[in-house]
């Protein structure tokens, strides 16, 4: 008896990925039709994509992360702070175990193709966060927008642009954050178990900080609204108020 | 009278033989011919530099994140972390005042500068084979690197295991220097996995005591360090033909990945870090030797929790619906995986181990290959801690095991919950 696979393209023996390709031209087909442009060439499937799907079991497709979720998403950060934060992990300067493990042996230059792939994706569109109480929104908002000069804390559009939405090519947006991820972050830098290249200007203006302080500048910034597709400003407003290592060219 | 001189007598022939065994070592030596004096050459430090790579000195020498070669990197074992040591030439806390026969000395006795026993974290059982002239070499090229003044944390082994007498009742048992008449006497291969590589330090299985079991020499077991098991490595690759079984385990050891498979665990960083650099020639070496290896008695078989034939029966139902839900877009339909890209899960070693840790492992952490030369840019694994069950994992993994020919045990959930 013939075996009914034999029938078959030898592509579509692996009935799964038969269907993925199908569903992958399906996916293109209704791109085109509602000529969401915006989707990075529909039908053109990077093949990072499929690599990367490790990545995406926590960063979600193509590095968007949507909703109530510790995991940050990664998609459309600027390259190089992309880059850093791979090398970090990688060398334990951030910790996560998965992570670590999984970049333990890749090289420099294959982290760089991940950052640059990441870089390019569209932004996620974060839900707003609604769960400020209205002196953390003032606290927040005050400490971000003006900084606090008698403590030597600079306003954090200074370095993370006007908008916010983070500098090119080294400085990520503050936008579209989960909040508990912002209130994470800037607690460790606090507490010393996030470090960046020195000298490490987050970890200074952390220290600076007080729990109560940080945890109303993650409410704040979670509760902007956002727009999906801003980039990050393409130049400093002005030269940085603090020296941030591996920011500059 | 007579008595007490005997049973005196007795004592002191006793404390004689102990010393003696407890020396043998030190007895079974030979002379180490002194420093030359004479400045290396270019081609040592050419030499050196890839004979480096070969015994992936480097990885267990360099924190992560660390100056290469500057030490303190933690190595765990079973009797507590040791650090290793500084070998950049700084003359405080490095090799700065070594000489070459301080270097042969260390490596083939196990012993420091300043006549140290050195731990066997440390593998001088096999360093100890490595010829005077590669090891010459070696220091050569360590000392072409920038000194860095860096002093390793403080070793943090239990007692008795801290002790200076546990380390000579652990050498009397488990190391002879290496003959030199016998290290002239290896072929590359020989020279390449016993002494330069030191691959049985994790593939031949290891005692109470950790000591090498060499009647299961090269026939793997658990690295019970560092919570995997090292695969067998004697005799051709059962997974693959005779015709072709040399060429896919020279592309796996060279790029990390063949037709059926990819390396994962610590030997991905040893893929990284050395034998991606080797030429072919030493490849074809190794594999060769290999492959000419006498399958020798397998390790003891780890025992295993129990799982009924009813509970199997189950889990093989539950584990076909999960592979296809969340695995056989990437391993096959039929567990063939693609080549060179997702490793086949039918036939694979991994899965029909005894022991399923790594299996486990992987299927928990997910992970990479190492991106190499040849395959720069690999296709990662997710891990499915955060999106299976303990009881899903167990389930899957147990399926996977009875699939397509693969023969190997069910998988309980309390395995699952030891990882
Ligand atoms: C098991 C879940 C998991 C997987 C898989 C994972 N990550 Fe992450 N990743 C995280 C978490 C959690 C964080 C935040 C860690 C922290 O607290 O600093 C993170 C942080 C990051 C960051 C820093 C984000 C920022 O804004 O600073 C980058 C970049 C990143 N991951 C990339 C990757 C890439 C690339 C992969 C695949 C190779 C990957 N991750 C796989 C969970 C994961
Ligand atoms: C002097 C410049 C400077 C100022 C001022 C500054 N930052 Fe930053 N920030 C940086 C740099 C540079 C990084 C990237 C660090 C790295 O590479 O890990 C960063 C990273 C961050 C991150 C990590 C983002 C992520 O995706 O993980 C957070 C959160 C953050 N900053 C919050 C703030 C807040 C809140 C303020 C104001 C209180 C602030 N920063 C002020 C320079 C600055």
């Amino acid at each position: 008896m013939l075996h009914h696979d034999a029938l078959l393209p030898s592509a579509c023996r692996v009935s799964m990925r038969c269907l993925s390709t199908v569903t992958r031209w399906l996916a293109a087909g209704l791109l085109l039709i509602g000529s969401a442009a915006r989707a990075a060439e529909p039908g053109t499937a990077d093949p990072m994509t499929e690599r990367l799907a490790a990545c995406a079991a926590c960063h979600g497709s193509e590095g968007r992360t949507v909703g109530d979720t510790y995991y940050p998403s990664i998609a459309g950060k600027p390259a190089r702070y992309l880059y850093a934060q791979l090398v970090n992990f990688r060398d334990g300067r951030r910790q996560h175990t998965i992570m670590a493990a999984m970049l333990a042996n890749l090289s420099d230059r294959y982290l760089g193709e991940i950052a640059t792939f990441y870089a390019r994706q569209p932004h996620a569109a974060q839900p707003v966060f609604d769960g400020a109480t209205a002196e953390q929104l003032a606290t927040g908002e005050r400490l971000t927008r003006q900084g606090d000069p008698a403590r030597k804390i600079p306003p954090c559009q200074a370095c993370h642009g006007e908008a916010l939405t983070g500098v090119e090519p080294a400085i990520p947006g503050l936008r579209g954050l989960p909040v508990r991820y912002l209130d994470a972050q800037i607690s460790a830098w606090k507490q010393g178990a996030r470090r960046a290249t020195a000298p490490d200007c987050m970890g200074q203006i952390a220290k600076a900080l007080t729990g109560a302080e940080i945890t109303a500048i993650s409410a704040w910034l979670a509760s902007q609204p956002y727009a999906p597709d801003a980039r990050p400003a393409t130049s400093l407003p002005a030269p940085l108020p603090l020296d941030c290592g591996g920011v500059l060219p | 009278m007579k008595r007490r001189l005997i049973a005196t007598g007795a004592a002191l022939a006793l404390a004689i033989a102990f010393s003696t065994w407890l020396n043998q070592p030190e007895l079974a030596a030979e002379d180490i011919a002194p420093a030359t004096g004479a400045s290396a050459t270019l081609e040592q430090v050419t030499a050196g530099e890839y004979l480096t790579r070969a015994g992936n000195c480097g990885a267990c020498h360099s924190a992560p994140g660390g100056v290469p070669f500057a030490g303190g990197r933690r190595i765990a074992t079973p009797f507590g972390d040791v650090y290793s040591s500084n070998l950049t030439p700084d003359d405080e806390t490095g090799l700065g005042r070594w000489s070459e026969a301080d270097f042969y000395r260390a490596l083939h006795l196990g012993q420091s500068r300043d006549g140290r026993l050195l731990s066997p974290a440390f593998p001088y059982t096999s360093t100890t084979k490595i010829s005077r002239a590669d090891s010459d070499a070696i220091f050569a090229w360590l000392r072409t690197l920038p000194p860095v003044a860096q002093v390793p944390p403080p070793s943090t082994l239990e007692f008795p295991y801290d002790s200076a007498l546990a380390l000579r009742v652990w050498r009397a048992l488990n190391f002879r220097p290496a003959k030199a008449a016998d290290i002239a006497a290896m072929d590359r291969g020989a020279y390449l996995v016993e002494a330069l590589g030191h691959c049985g330090e994790c593939h031949t299985p290891r005692g109470r005591l950790g000591g090498l079991q060499t009647a299961s020499r090269l026939m793997g077991g658990p690295i019970a360090s560092l919570g995997w098991d090292a695969l067998p490595i004697a005799g051709p690759d059962p997974a693959e033909s005779a015709d072709r079984g040399d060429a896919e385990r020279a592309a796996l050891l060279k790029t990390g990945v063949s037709r059926r498979g990819a390396v994962s665990g610590p030997m991905s960083e040893v893929v990284f870090h050395s034998l991606q650099y080797l030429r072919d020639d030493d490849i074809a070496a190794i594999t060769a030797y290999l492959r000419a290896q006498p399958l020798a008695a397998p390790p003891p078989a780890p025992r295993v929790p129990q799982v009924s034939a009813e509970t199997a029966k189950a889990q093989r139902r539950e584990g076909a619906t999960i592979y296809r839900e969340h695995c056989e877009s990437c391993h096959g339909g039929e567990g063939q995986g693609r080549p060179s890209i997702y490793p086949a899960l039918a036939g694979s070693r991994i899965v029909n181990a005894v022991s399923a840790t790594n299996a486990l492992r992987l299927t928990l952490a997910g992970g990479f290959p190492p991106s190499t030369e040849g395959n720069p840019q690999p296709y990662g694994m997710p891990p499915f801690s955060h999106q299976l069950k303990r009881e899903q994992i167990a389930a899957v993994l147990t399926y996977i095991r009875s699939a397509w020919g693969n023969d190997a045990p069910p998988v309980s959930v309390i395995e699952v919950e030891r990882q």
